[in-house]
This record gives C-alpha cells, structure tokens and sequence, in this order.
C-alpha cells in the first residue's frame, strides 16, 4: 500500500489549489476525485455533440490573481477573458444595460432616471471602500475573536488597522452594510426599480435569502470582489469554459508531481487515536497519509465519511446545523444560433451582456417567497449568458452555448424528490420566461441540460447543490465560517483540514479557501509556505 | 419593437459643426460624454490668442442647473459654504459646497438671474445631492446642460468682438456681472466670467442659435484676431490664474474610496468662501471644528525654478528630500511669465507664502529620464492677474 | 413674556417622562410639553367603549429597566405579575412557556427550553448592559469612547470562550433556523419565532430577528406583567415621578415648532403660538418627525437628512381592542389560560407566511397575535362579568397597498376575528363592540411616523451605534441644542424607559466634561 504525506479529498477548483500548493511545498499528495472527470463545480463538459459546457459556474472573475501567478495558470492553459455589460428586461417592454464605455452607460442611468445616473458615483465609491475593506482578508486565515493567541491578536490588529482607516461615518457605514438587505442598502442610493432590480441580483445569487433579507448586501460584496486585470467587480469567461480552470489547477498540481486519481470517491475517513490515518474509498481500498484534507463541504465531509465518535459532539452538532441551501438551479443550453431580442436594437453591444428577466424588488423577493414554499420561482431570477458570444471554442461556429443560473429553485420540492416531469416543468418555466422576450428562442433550442440542487448534488456532492458550500450570511462568515472555533482550516481531528468552500472567505471560484487551507497545513508541518500574501490593494 | 437605445459613443456639442470646419488636427477628446477639441492647430497659438486677441472656447459640456424658487436663494445659502444671499440679481459667484464632513463636492458658479432664478455650472454632476437638498425648500432643481449652449469669449479683445456684434451694453460689465441681451430676437445671456484669468465673457443661449451666433462672432472679430481654442491652451491659462478643477486639484468628495483623499475648501486656499458668519450651511460643523484645530493641508502656487513643468512631482521641504510633504497636481511652463508654475498640496505645516519648498522633476531627455530637484517658492495669488481683468470699461481695440 | 426653562422635553410618552425625571433630580428646570390630554403617549389607557378600557398601544410591562423602575414613586401596581406564554393551536393543542418553565411539549423539547432560555437571558444581559449605556462613538480618537468599546468587548469576553462565539454566530441570525435546530414543536417554535418578530418588519427568516428576540428580554426575561389600570397607570406613576422631582409637566401643549436661531435650537413654539426659550430641547418624538416637521429640514445637513430619510420606521403591527360580554367557550382555553399572553402563532412557517405579503403592502391573511384580556386580572378594564381582548394583529403594513381606508380596515378586523375565532372559538359571538387601530391609525393617535412602535426598524443596520442614524446615536442631533431621546434612539421601542434615561445621561455628561 503506498503512503502519501497528504490526501486531498475532491478535485474542484479549491482541492487542487490546496493540492498544488502542498506538492510545491514539496509532500507526496494525492488527490482523489469520486467522478470520471477533475474539476467538481468548474468543468467544461460535452454533454451534446460539439458543444462544451461550463455546466456549473459559468463566470469567473474571482479568481485571485495572486494564485493564478504563483501556480503559473497561463502555462497550463488558462485564459480569462472578460465580457460585457449587464441586461434587464423589463416588462414595458424597454430593458436597463450596462454599457462599458461609462459615457453611454451613464446616458442609459439617464435615461431612467438622471438621480439615479448621478447617485451611481456614491454608490461605487461606497462598494469599492467595503472591497477594499474584505479584499486584503480574502487570502487571510481569519483570527480567532475569542483568542489571546498571538497570531490571532495580530490579525484582530490587522483588521482594526484597516477599518481604522475609514473615518466616523464611514465605520459607521460600514456597520450597517454588513447588516442592511440589499434592497434597503440600494434604496440609500437608486429610486428606480430596474436599476436596483439589476444591481440586487448580485445580493441573492446562490444564497437561500431574498433581496429584503438583513445581509444581502455583504453577499453583493462577495460578488463584486473579483476583478479582471485591476477593473474592481468585472466579470470573464475561462476560455474553452471553466475546466479551464480546473485543467489549469490539475496541471500545476501534476507538474508539481501531484497525483490525481479519478472515480476515486471517499466512503471514511479513517481516525486512529484522536489522529487522522487516511482514508477508505468506495471500493473499500485504504490510503493511509498523515494529513487529509477535506475540499467537500462539511456536511459531506464530517456527516457523510466520518464517524460520530470520532468527532466531539458539540462540534457535529454545529455542522448539523450549519445552513446550506440549494437555492439556485441551472439550464445549459445548445443553440442553433444567436438568439433575437427584439427589444434590443439590432447590434447592441447589449447582446454580449449577462442578461436578466426581472426588473423589481419585489418581482425579485416574491421568487423568493416561492422557495420558501418549497417550489421553484414561478417568475425565476435568471442569469444568462452565452459564452460562445466571446469564446469561440465551445459551439461550432454559428452555433451558441447558453448558460441560466436560475434563481430560485429548491433541493427537494415541499421536501420530497423531485419527479422528471417537475424537471421539465422547471425548465419550461425558465425557458419560457426567456422567451417571452425572444420569440425565436424556443425554436433555436436543440438540447437542454437542466440541474436542479439535486441533481448538482448527486453528481458533483455539494450538500443540497448550494454553490457557495454554506449560506453567506453573518452567522457563518469570517471567524464562524464553517462554525466558531473552527474557522482556520482545522478540523477537531488532528492531521485533518478542510479546504472547501464551506471555509473563510466562501464560494465563488475564487481558490482562496484553497490557498488559505494549504498555508495553514504547511505551517503546522513547519514546511515552506509558497502560497503568496494578498496583492496589497492600493 | 425594439425600445429606444441611448446615443452610443460620443455627443457633439451644437458649435461642433463650425468647430470641425476650423479643426486642423483632427485631435479630440471626451468631456462628459462630449467630443471636445484639444486643440485646432496649434495649442501654443491658441493659447495666445487668449493672452493677446480673442479665445473662443466651446464649454457646452459644463454641467448646468437652474435653480428656482422663492426659497432658491435659501437653498444656495445653505447648499454653498459662502453668503448668497448678498448676490444681487444680474451677478455671478464662485463657489463651493461641501458633504456634511466638509469634504469639497465641487465648485462651480452661481448666476442670479432673477430674483428666485439662478443657474449653477460646474465641472461634475451633482443632481442626486442637489435634489437630496431641496427638502424643506420651496425650489425646482433642472438639469439644464444640453439645452444650454455655452461659449467662453476670452482675451483682450473679447470686449471689443462682443461690441462689434452688436450685444448690448457690453462696456458696463464688470467682473462677475451678467446680463440679458437680445440676439436675433431671443434674449440669452452675457456674463463678464471666465476661466483665463484674463479680461472675458460667457455666452448663454439656446442651442438652436448656436451655429449662427458662431458666425456672427468669428465675423466681428476677425478684425481683432479672433481664434478658436481647444482644451490645452484653456489648461494652460487656467493654471497660470491659479484656477482649481475637479478631478484634478482636487476628487469630488462622493468619488473618493480611499481615506484622507478629500478635501476641505480650507485645504484648498478657499477660505474667503467659508463665511462663518452664516448660522447653518453643509458642512459649517466639520469646517468650523477644523478651522479650530487648523486644516491639516494646504493648497499651494509654486514658482518653479528652471524651465521644466513640474508635472506630477513630488515637493520635499529640503532639497536632499526626505519626507515628501505634499505633491504637484497641475503644473506648467507658463508662456506669458516665462517660468515654471505649479499648484499643489502639502502638509499644512509647510507653504506659507514666501517659503521655499523642492520639487522632485522627472524629464526625459533624449531617452534618458532625468531626475532633478527644482526650489520652487510658494507665491500668493495667481500667476498671471492683468489690470485688463477688472477695468471697466475695458479697453477697446 | 415668554418662559424660559433648562430644558424643554416635547413628548411625554413614557421615555420623556423619564427623562424629565431624571433631569430635573439633576436640578434643571424642565417643562414636558404632551400633545394631548393624557400623558403617556403610547403607554396609556383609554375607554374605548362604555365602560371597557384598554391600554391603547403598549399592553404589558416587560421591557422596563429596574434603574428606571426602582426611581418609580409610587411604585407601579401590577394586576398580574410573570404572566406565562400560552401560544394556541387551532386543535386545542397549547403550548406554555415561561422565562424557565415550560409545558405541553415533549422530554425532549423540555429540555431543550430549559437551556435555550438559560442561554438567550444570558446573552440579553451582556445585550442590556450595552443598551443601558450611551454607546461609544467609533474611531472617534477619544479615550472614553476607546475604554467603553474594551469594555463592552470585556464584557463579551467574560461570556467565557464558547459562549462568546456562539454570541458572534447567533447575533446576526435569524430565529428560525435557531430555534428550528432546538425543538420540534410547532407551536413552541411558531411562539419564540412570533416573539422576536413582534412589532417589527421582519419575518422568523429575516436575519437580525435574533437580536430583536434579545431585545425584548431584557428587563423581565422573558414574563410579563399586567399593569392595574393598564399602562396608563404606569405612565401615570412615571409622571408623579418626574412632578416630584420638579419637572413641569404639561398636558394638551401640543409643539408646533422646535424653534431654532442662529443655528442653535432655542426653545419651542406651541400650538396656541405661545413661545417656550430653552437652549436645550429634547425630543421623544420619533426622529423623522423631529426633523422634518418640528425643526424643519432645512436646518439640518444634506447627508443628515438623506440618512433620516433612510430611516426605516414603517409599521406593521395593528391593534385590535374587543369588548366581550363573557369570556369565550369553554372548549378553548381555560380561565387560568386565557388570563396569560396568549399567541397565535402556529408555526415558524405560517409566521414567515403572514410577513409575506406585508413585503408588498398587503395584509396578512392568516395574521399572528399577541393576545391579553387584562380585565381577568384587572376589574378596572370591563363592567363586572365583562372582557376586554387587547392583541397585536401582524402584519398589516402602514403603507398599505392602495391606502387605508375603511373598507380595507373593516377587511383586516374580519379577517382578525375569523382567525382569533379558531384559536378562540365562540369569540365572535362575544363581541360587543370592538375597533381596530392600523399603523396608520397609531402614526395619527401616537405621533409616530410610520405608526412603529420603536421609532424605526429594531434590526442590527439600525442599532447600537447606528440608532437612529450615524452621527446622532449618543442622543445629540447634528444640531445644537437638539437631542432625541424617545424609541427611534437607542435602544429602542417597548416600555424600558432606557432611551429615555440614557438620553438624560448623556445631556448630563457632556455638560459634566465642559
């Protein structure tokens, strides 16, 4: 039986940084990966003919730049491009777009509203000070409140030297962003309904909240944080789709003389006196390693593939009850060709932009409202994109790849498993909200792949599909993400991490739990850490 | 049907016909979503033309406001950090206004154009603080920028073209008077106000005048060396006046992410627009505790030694450097009194007038860049400031 | 001749009242000028049919600090003292809880009450000990604010490890999935979840909604007590109170103007046009009223007013008063029952499912109560052998889609007493007459913005150092001479009498630093 330093459970995105990371570092690691594919919820998929899907995350913006540079993503093909603008429709039958060049993108907030257009200079000043604020913590091990530790007591310093740079109100402001709805923290700024229906998607989108819930705003934050080549909150595709980016993070992994095993899923994680020991796979085959590390969710993680007495009570009962929601679903879609949206004008730079159906506050809150019941949103938040507008290499050419985030829609319905005709009434009531404002969409459609949680999580293994491994909101964010205590990649087993999203700074495809987990098992194995500090944000 | 889609790419101004007539370089650039000249043929000549003839500048882009109502003139006294209720009817004033902390939004002018009818002009757009305002007051704010078209008349002989047009009673301007005059049967607007330091007029009409008031003008004064100019040659008067613009001199305060970036008008050398006589005006609690505990930034006029501008540089308080103490936002090789000027922030512990500070200049000399430290002495005042400013009536030609 | 006093409180609702005693003990000369012509404001009693009287507004004493309480003289009588919670299922299930006790559930949930309510009256006291303060300003540079922010982290720290971080978790989330992890019942859920929720524009899933559970323990932890002759008496003793100390108190003096000059408030003018001179004036007025209808908006900042503007201060809870010829059926609840506080609350979900529609300006159709008959306990509130039903009807939203008018009123009465009929049968058969005061009706009768019973939104964006708005949380407005020190400032709404106190406090200190 052959003995590695470290097991890194699941090949998505965050698994294989940590894994690159640690194999740079120098241990013998392997990762291992339950499907016949790499990537978990950052794939390229081909499900239909010659077409690739991004089936999972479509976008991707938050990837920090300081582990694309140090695990030299380029050369393993990475290549993020970004694409343009933002779309709502409106039910009058005229449409809210963002535009890149600010002038015209100004003309069109006047055009709705001259207030509004003006207060928008407010409003992104506000945002980027809150980003600035989190950004320099994203690739930080978030300290211990409670804790006289010294490391932890520097890093408390480390954030109250960053807020003491904001002035009174400003503190004051920032207080009451991380508390505000979104819909609370636009309405200070915005008086139009498109215009805060269009900038509050980024408030509710994978979380199990409405955009009247206290803590969407923060949950815009974690949206906006991204940045493509220094342009704070701009969204691109991985070309050939997001394996891109997995591909890219397996390559580094396996130059580094990491080992990927796929169809390789972990049935227990094995405890020896308090003491991780390795892991058994599905087909009871034992790997022993001294440090393990969990990029699942924790659910999975410490409920599925560990024993109860192995972990302290207090600790299971958390995870219990730690919030993860599937809220979102998705359709990728095969198209014949571009689809036509009448209310745009023929050539919009519009039709290159990300595109949503709903334009208020309370169309937005009411789909949430459906959730709540247990049903799918009877008039859905769609994201919409259509890479193949910007990428080439995922349709043949004429034809299109669309991919709709599809907000919300429920893990079980009214707590039972969905049938295949509910899929397909999902679905058809996705589609036809689209179509409602492209008459020859339905026409163009030769092949819909629908994902409900569900079915995001039977394939993938996310615990309810939520793509952010845990809800976003205050109670596990920070220093209690995934629960108090346990917020440094540690887990109340020694030798044994976690490394997920369900980690500090959360979901997105962004690898910093990945980087963050792998920095803080390097430092207990006392190796040399090459996970790089955060950029510094001036 | 497809809804309306906003103009793409850039506006032109009403002048822009007559402007690409004269244009020569095919040189411009964006001004609040406009396309506006840097320059026709030559921007030293143009420059020129404002220090020696007539400048004709295109400021249609000007952002612009009327303000009216019977509580118009307590709206603005409470809006601006200066008294308005001393600005009589047919007078112009410059001004600033502040968020609550003090901090400069922006500056601009105010016309009083009747008695509960002003207009407000300035560089940025402030409609969502203007209206947020208005609670209590009995005013109607409109934005006014497209439908008023606007030239800058400027230069020695301006009076003399304005007076050959025809324009009324131009000789009795003074400084910072407006009035309302007839052209082609429709009253617009004559203001002796500029941005040049030097003797000029604003002119305010609809935009549907615009193309023939053009002509008119540049036939009355093509006897007295009438030119157009671009945006260069106005930067490059406008420092030598020591004028501030925002964006440049200073960030607009609801703009500014990062902390200690904003600025107060005690900061900015404009104390004589901060009347603490007034009860109650934006930002009279923060200013009047700043102005207790003395601002912590001065603005400064530097005379520059040497002959290279002094762009972008950093000022030291001795000349080996060591802490840098503020730094240069605009600066240039003034032409008409033939030194380097710059202006700038520093430590306001540093700058008095008469001190001398360093400036750190960088300069690239045939593929080499050269560093060097230039003694620049603080000056009072603009750099250029000609009786032909003020005197009334002006001298004609 | 105009008067002249040290300070000028308008509003005498109850945290007016305490301030006026407090700083009158404190030797100022102070007038407290009521609108109307009973002093209490929303702590009072009113006969709203023959007979039948009814505290108006507030119905129960929970929330009131002990400091404030122990100044009390005479000293509040209660009818009936640590009432228990029955929450009524519409099967004739109940559920009944006390601050310890509880019954009608299983071992199981019996337990986990047990610690539960060990747990939240823990963390509302190290709540309460920052509320009964004024709260330190942030960043401000100054040693004081730097000590009392150590301290309040002290404070915290004292919880012990475990439990401060379960504070840190639990601080900004919601009741529902908190209590959802502890119990299994329905009915006990659907009680703690109503609790926290109570008066304010949120739902069980709203986060936030935990710290507005914290927030109404503090004080009695969790009982609640029936004051004799409704809470008009407690106002009624808060008054003698303040008299004693001196104050000058004045009923039907209704303020028309906070009158400012030379941008310094410099007294008030009533509505007779009489004028009042004082250099101080505190208002108990909710915050948006105080500035743009008594000061007047122009003499505040823009940023200010865009703040007060933003203010969140819209009502949802409707008060319904019943004047019953005899209690309901006996195949309900029993007499012992019906004399506690009853809810209507027969779920997390259905309580969640009443919020919804408020979201966009609608009514609950099956809304929660809050439900007292006071005249079990107090024989002062009916004619012999008659009731009176005091409850708090959510949600009915203040900016009612369409308006409120009477046709909408008389919907949501019927729709109240279709639903108090299931939980109550025989109810309606009862009634002899009956009035319902929607959050527009309290906004008018109360002098209260948005007719919300805290002055604005009791949620964390708008707490502590953030209440009412930045920059006037320690009770001074950005005006000089002008503090709030009713609900809309911290820390909020419900009889505590803390805003009140604290207000007084910090007027007092900050003439102690000059």
């Amino acid at each position: 039986m052959k003995r590695y330093d470290a097991l890194v459970l699941g090949a998505g995105h965050n698994g294989l940084t940590t894994a690159a990371f640690l194999a740079r570092a120098g241990l013998r690691v392997l990762c291992l990966e339950k499907n016949d594919y790499i990537g978990g919820a950052a794939v390229s998929r081909n499900l239909y003919k010659d077409w690739i899907y991004s089936n999972c995350s479509y976008v991707c913006s938050l990837l920090r730049p300081e582990i694309f540079r140090a695990l030299e993503l380029e050369r393993h093909g990475l290549q993020i491009t970004p694409f343009g603008g933002s779309l709502t429709f409106m039910e009058n039958g005229d449409y809210f777009g963002s535009y890149h060049d600010p002038a015209v993108a100004y003309r069109e907030m006047v055009r709705h509203s001259r207030r509004d257009a003006d207060a928008y200079v407010r409003y992104r000043a506000d945002t980027r000070r809150q980003c600035r604020l989190i950004r320099d913590f994203l690739l930080t091990t978030p300290p211990d409140p409670t804790s006289f530790r010294a490391a932890d007591l520097r890093a408390l310093k480390a954030i109250g030297g960053k807020l003491a740079e904001l002035d009174e109100m400003q503190m004051y402001d920032t207080l009451r962003f991380w508390t505000s709805s979104v819909a609370d923290f636009l309405s200070e700024y915005f008086e139009t309904d498109v215009i805060k229906a269009a900038l509050s998607g980024s408030g509710i989108i994978g979380t199990a909240l409405g955009v009247y819930s206290p803590g969407t705003a923060y949950v815009l934050l974690h949206h906006y944080m991204g940045d493509i080549d220094g342009n704070v909150g701009a969204w691109g595709y991985a070309r050939g789709g997001m394996g891109a980016v997995s591909n890219a993070l397996a390559g580094a992994f396996r130059a580094a003389g990491g080992e990927l095993r796929t169809e390789a899923g972990v049935s227990q994680i094995l405890v020896k006196k308090g003491k991780v020991s390795g892991v058994v796979l599905d087909n009871d085959e034992e790997i022993e390693a001294d440090v393990v590390v969990s990029a699942m969710d924790v659910k999975r993680t410490f409920l599925d593939c560990m024993q109860a007495s192995d972990l302290p009570g207090s600790f299971r009962h958390r995870i219990e009850h730690f919030k993860i929601r599937g809220s979102s679903g998705k359709l990728n879609i095969a198209l014949d060709g571009l689809p036509e949206f009448p209310a745009l004008p023929k050539g919009s730079p519009l039709y290159h932009a990300d595109m949503h159906f709903i334009d208020s506050l309370s169309r937005m809150e009411r789909a949430y409202d459906d959730w709540k019941d247990g049903a799918w949103s009877a008039d859905p938040y769609i994201d919409m994109v259509i890479p193949t507008m910007t990428d080439p290499t995922m349709a043949p050419p004429g034809k299109h790849f669309m991919s709709c985030f599809v907000q919300y829609c429920p893990h079980k319905l009214q707590g039972r498993d969905w049938t295949q005709p509910e899929r397909e009434a999902f679905a058809q009531t996705v589609i036809d909200q689209i179509a409602r404002y492209s008459p020859n969409f339905k026409d163009l459609i030769l092949h819909v792949e629908i994902r409900t949680p569900e079915d995001i999580e039977a394939e993938i293994g996310i615990t309810e599909g939520n793509i952010f491994h845990g809800e976003l909101t205050l109670d596990q964010l920070l220093f209690n993400r995934p629960v108090p205590g346990f917020s440094q990649y540690r887990a109340p087993v020694s030798g044994l991490y976690l490394c997920g999203s369900s980690t500090h700074p959360g979901g997105g495809v962004m690898a910093a739990p990945g980087a963050n987990a792998a920095r803080e098992i390097l430092r207990d194995l006392k190796r040399p850490n090459p996970v790089p500090p955060s950029y510094e944000d001036d | 049907m497809s809804a309306s889609q906003v103009a793409q790419g850039r506006l032109v101004t009403p002048f822009y016909s007559r402007q690409r007539e004269l244009d020569t370089l095919n040189r411009w650039h964006e001004w609040k979503g406009y396309t506006v000249a840097d320059a026709f043929y030559c921007a030293e000549l143009e420059y020129f033309a404002i220090r020696n003839a007539t400048a004709v500048f295109d400021l249609t882009p000007m952002t612009k406001y009327r303000i009216r109502g019977v509580d118009a003139t307590a709206y603005l006294d409470r809006l601006m950090t200066r008294d308005m209720y001393g600005l009589a009817v047919g007078r112009v004033a410059y001004a600033v206004w502040c968020n609550d902390a003090g901090q400069v939004l922006d500056d601009g002018t105010v016309f009083r154009l009747g008695e509960h009818d002003y207009r407000l002009c300035s560089q940025e757009r402030h409609f969502d603080w203007l209206c947020a305002s208005a609670a209590g007051f009995d005013v109607e704010v409109v934005h006014e920028t497209a439908e008023i078209a606007a030239l800058a008349v400027q230069g020695p002989t301006s009076f003399s073209t304005l007076e050959r047009m025809g324009l009324g009673d131009v000789r009795s301007l003074k400084p910072f008077d407006l009035m309302s005059v007839d052209y082609a049967g429709t009253p617009i607007v004559v203001s002796r106000t500029g941005f040049t330091g030097d003797l000029g007029y604003e002119v305010w009409l609809p935009p549907i005048l615009a193309e023939a008031f053009w002509d008119d003008l540049f036939t009355a004064g093509a006897p007295v060396g009438i030119r157009a100019i671009g945006g260069d040659a106005l930067e490059l008067a406008r420092i030598e006046a020591g004028y501030l613009v925002a964006g440049v001199d200073f960030l607009p305060a609801d703009e500014i992410v990062r902390p200690g970036r904003g600025r107060s008008p005690l900061e900015l050398g404009l104390e004589w627009l901060v009347d603490f006589g007034k009860p109650h005006f934006n930002g009279r609690r923060a200013l009047a505790e700043e102005w207790r505990t003395g601002p912590r930034r001065r603005f400064v006029r530097l005379d520059v030694d040497g002959n290279k501008p002094a762009r972008d540089a950093y000022i030291y308080a001795r000349p080996g450097g060591g802490k840098q103490v503020g730094f240069v936002t605009s600066a240039a090789w003034s032409p008409v009194c033939k030194r380097s000027i710059a202006l700038g922030t520093v430590d306001a512990r540093y700058g008095k007038p008469g001190d001398t500070l360093w400036v750190e200049i960088y300069y690239n000399q045939e593929m080499r860049w050269r560093r060097k430290m230039a003694r620049a002495s603080v000056v009072e005042g603009p750099f250029w400031d000609p009786p032909r400013r003020r005197t009334t009536p002006p001298v004609p030609y | 001749m105009t008067e002249r006093f040290d300070v000028v409180i308008v509003g005498g609702g109850h945290n007016g009242l305490v301030a006026a005693a407090e700083l009158a003990k404190a030797g100022k000369a102070v007038v407290v000028l009521e609108a109307k012509s009973q002093i209490g404001g929303a702590c009072t009693t009113r006969e709203f049919a023959d007979g039948f009287n009814v505290s108006a507004a507030a119905h129960l004493v929970y929330q009131l600090q002990p400091h404030v309480e122990k100044r009390l003289s005479p000293k509040p009588r209660y009818a009936a003292r640590a009432l228990d919670t029955v929450v009524l299922g519409g099967d004739g299930q109940r559920v009944r809880y006390g601050s310890t006790s509880i019954a009608g559930v299983d071992d199981a949930d019996r337990g986990a009450y047990a610690r539960y309510a060990k747990r939240m009256r823990r963390f509302s006291r190290v709540l309460w000990r920052w509320l009964n303060r004024v709260p330190p300003r942030l960043l401000s540079g100054r040693g004081t604010d730097t000590r009392q922010l150590l301290r309040m982290a002290l404070e915290l720290r004292l919880l012990g490890k475990s439990e401060m971080r379960e504070f840190l978790r639990l601080i900004g989330g919601n009741i529902y999935d908190h209590v959802d992890e502890q119990f299994s019942n329905e009915l006990l859920k659907g009680g703690l979840c109503l609790d926290a929720v109570l008066g304010t524009h949120a739902g069980p899933r709203s986060p936030n909604t935990i710290v507005a559970a914290l927030h109404r323990l503090g004080g009695a932890g969790g009982t609640y007590a029936l004051p004799a002759g409704g809470m008009g008496s407690v106002a009624a003793g808060l008054m003698m109170t303040a008299r004693a100390e001196g104050a000058d108190i004045r009923t039907d003096s209704p303020v028309r103007s906070i009158r400012v000059d030379n941008g310094r408030v410099v007294g008030v003018e009533t509505a007779d046009g009489a004028r009042i001179d004082s250099y101080v004036v505190l208002s108990s007025v909710d915050p948006k009223q105080t500035v743009r209808s008594l000061v007047g908006e122009r003499h505040f900042e823009t940023g200010f007013l865009r703040r007060i503007g933003h203010l969140r201060a819209a009502g949802n809870a409707a008060k319904l008063h019943l004047a019953l010829d005899g209690l309901p059926d006996s195949e309900g609840p029993g007499h012992e029952e019906l004399g506690q506080r009853l809810l209507i609350a027969p779920g997390p979900d259905a309580v969640e499912r009443a919020f919804n529609p408020a979201k966009y300006g609608r009514c609950s159709e099956a809304p929660v109560m809050e439900i007292l008959i006071p005249s079990i306990h107090d024989e002062t509130a009916a004619p012999a052998g008659q009731h009176v039903l005091s409850a708090v009807a959510q949600y009915a939203p203040y900016e009612l889609e369409g308006g409120w008018d009477d046709e909408s009123k008389r919907q949501f009465f019927e729709t109240c007493l279709d639903t108090l009929e299931v939980y109550l049968p025989g109810i309606r058969a009862r009634i002899l007459e009956g009035e319902l005061l929607t959050p527009v009706d309290l906004a008018n009768e109360f002098r209260m913005s948005g007719g919300h019973w805290h002055h604005g939104e009791l949620a964390l964006d708008q707490f502590l150092f953030t209440r009412p708005v930045p920059g006037a949380a320690q009770y001074r407005a950005p005006l000089d001479g002008l503090y709030f020190c009713g609900a809309g400032s911290h820390p909020g709404g419900g009889v505590s009498g803390a805003p009140g106190y604290n207000a007084a406090r910090a007027l007092l200190n900050r003439e102690a630093d000059r």
